[in-house]
């Protein structure tokens, strides 16, 4: 049996039903162990103070917030490529949850930016990036709603995403152009020198775990629903037909 | 092709409005700006590089839904698709008439807008050339926005919403070199970088304009 079996929507509804209570749990429990595990049991940074714990709301929201684009342009393009309905659907879901997700890291930012950098905003390359992406996300919403017709609504978001996506990366590297940087450099890479401390990372890496769990349940329940309200359209037209 | 821009040409220049309205709208713009921000020469001739930059991009987005809306409504744009000329290549005249239309007139506008901000006189020259690679690719990425909400009835908002994210690397670019041109310094940098995304927008997004009519036109 191929994976793409699983794209049939009643085998993916089946299918998705027992996981996504689960995953549920799973999010919740990573998120409250994480969180409690950061916020009360880690020692305050030596700089930075007790501001030090919105890293773990931090950079789980803002590398989810690129998952959730990257996510929704792997669905697209399986969407033009082999047409499976499931797939445009999910890329749908995945939007409004990516859409939180920024506006988490960016506000989150925002709120340790104030008592470091002085300022709740700057024009810094990192955060210009993710408000650029915001605009983005905004626009494949709008063009969503705005389109009547599921089938055109699917072809032309995922074309709207496959363009977005390579005008995003442009974006991102001529605001390195355009601005040098306050943000610091990456919190998290497979160079482990470069890390956070061992005390900081571990509650984090559970932290992240647990924004992942929660995309993944959010984005299942949202495709769910979108499954069904497109049977409920399909039946109601059989009615009007009959 | 030529017959299509030549068409495409006259109907912009009979209906009126095509070479006027975005240079009227452009010139507002840039004599809004001292009203909001003071008559100071030294702050105006800071900001002029990107107020010209800005107010060039919004004059531009103005007349992009007149690209497809009417050869969609009256059906030329369907004749079009069956046509021998691929859609693609249809695409690529729209954006050059629209372009021709638009985009040029503005460029060569911009350096007397640039005296009414007091501009530095060595950044007209890289106003000139920055405006003449950037808009081109300004007229292409909106062609292909056009053609995304070409079948909405209100597409006009959505359109600038759809596009102007797409514009912001264009528009990095230019007003960079603009402003190092200003200061005296090497801004060959930002101009190759923007030769490149005007180069990489012709070679793409004609494609992706054709398969969105196609999808459109369903």
């Amino acid at each position: 049996m191929s994976m793409w079996e699983y794209a049939n929507p009643r085998l993916f509804m089946r299918w998705t039903r027992p996981v996504l209570p689960w995953s549920f749990a799973l999010a919740g429990l990573c998120l409250v162990v994480g969180l409690i595990w950061g916020f009360f049991f880690t020692p305050d940074d030596f700089r930075q103070g007790s501001t030090v714990k919105i890293i773990y709301l931090h950079v789980p929201s803002a590398l989810m917030a690129i998952n959730a684009w990257i996510m929704m342009l792997v669905a697209s393009l399986i969407w033009v490529v082999r047409r499976h309905h499931v797939s445009a659907l999910a890329a749908r879901a995945a939007a409004p949850v990516g859409v939180v997700m920024t506006l988490i890291a960016l506000f989150t930012g925002g709120i340790w930016g104030q008592p470091m950098w002085g300022t709740y905003w700057a024009w810094d390359p990192r955060l210009t990036s993710f408000l650029i992406l915001f605009l983005f996300y905004l626009g494949y919403i709008a063009l969503w709603e705005a389109i009547e017709d599921p089938d055109t609504a699917a072809d032309l978001t995922a074309i709207l995403c496959i363009v977005g996506s390579i005008f995003a990366i442009l974006s991102r590297y001529a605001v390195f152009f355009w601005n040098q940087g306050l943000h610091q450099g990456a919190s998290l890479s497979l160079d482990a020198e470069k890390n956070v401390a061992d005390v900081f990372y571990f509650p984090l890496l559970v932290c992240i775990a647990g924004f992942v769990l929660l995309f993944f349940a959010l984005v299942l329940m949202r495709t769910r629903t979108e499954i069904r309200a497109r049977r409920i359209k399909a039946l109601q037209a059989r009615v009007v037909h009959a | 092709m030529i017959a299509l821009l030549k068409r495409d040409l006259a109907l912009a220049l009979r209906a009126g409005g095509g070479f006027g309205f975005g240079l009227a709208f452009f010139l507002i713009v840039v004599v809004l700006v001292p009203f909001g921000v003071g008559p100071e020469a030294d702050i105006l001739s800071r900001i002029a590089p990107g107020i010209l930059w800005v107010g060039a991009l919004l004059a531009a987005l103005l007349s992009l839904d007149r690209i497809f809306a009417l050869d969609f409504e009256d059906g030329s744009l369907a004749l079009l698709a069956t046509s021998p000329l691929p859609l693609e290549a249809a695409g690529l005249v729209k954006a050059s008439a629209h372009w021709i239309t638009t985009g040029l007139p503005l460029t060569l506008a911009a350096p007397f807008l640039g005296f009414l901000l007091s501009m530095q006189s060595e950044a007209y020259s890289y106003l000139l050339v920055s405006l003449l690679i950037g808009t081109p690719a300004l007229s292409m990425i909106g062609t292909f926005g056009a053609a995304l909400t070409v079948g909405l009835r209100r597409g006009g908002l959505l359109l600038s919403l759809l596009v102007l994210p797409l514009y912001i690397p264009t528009l990095i670019f230019g007003a960079e070199a603009v402003r190092l041109g200003a200061a005296g310094l090497n801004a060959s940098a930002p101009l190759i970088l923007q030769g490149g995304i005007t180069a990489g927008c012709f070679a793409i997004l004609p494609f992706a304009t054709a398969a969105v009519l196609r999808i459109n036109l369903r």
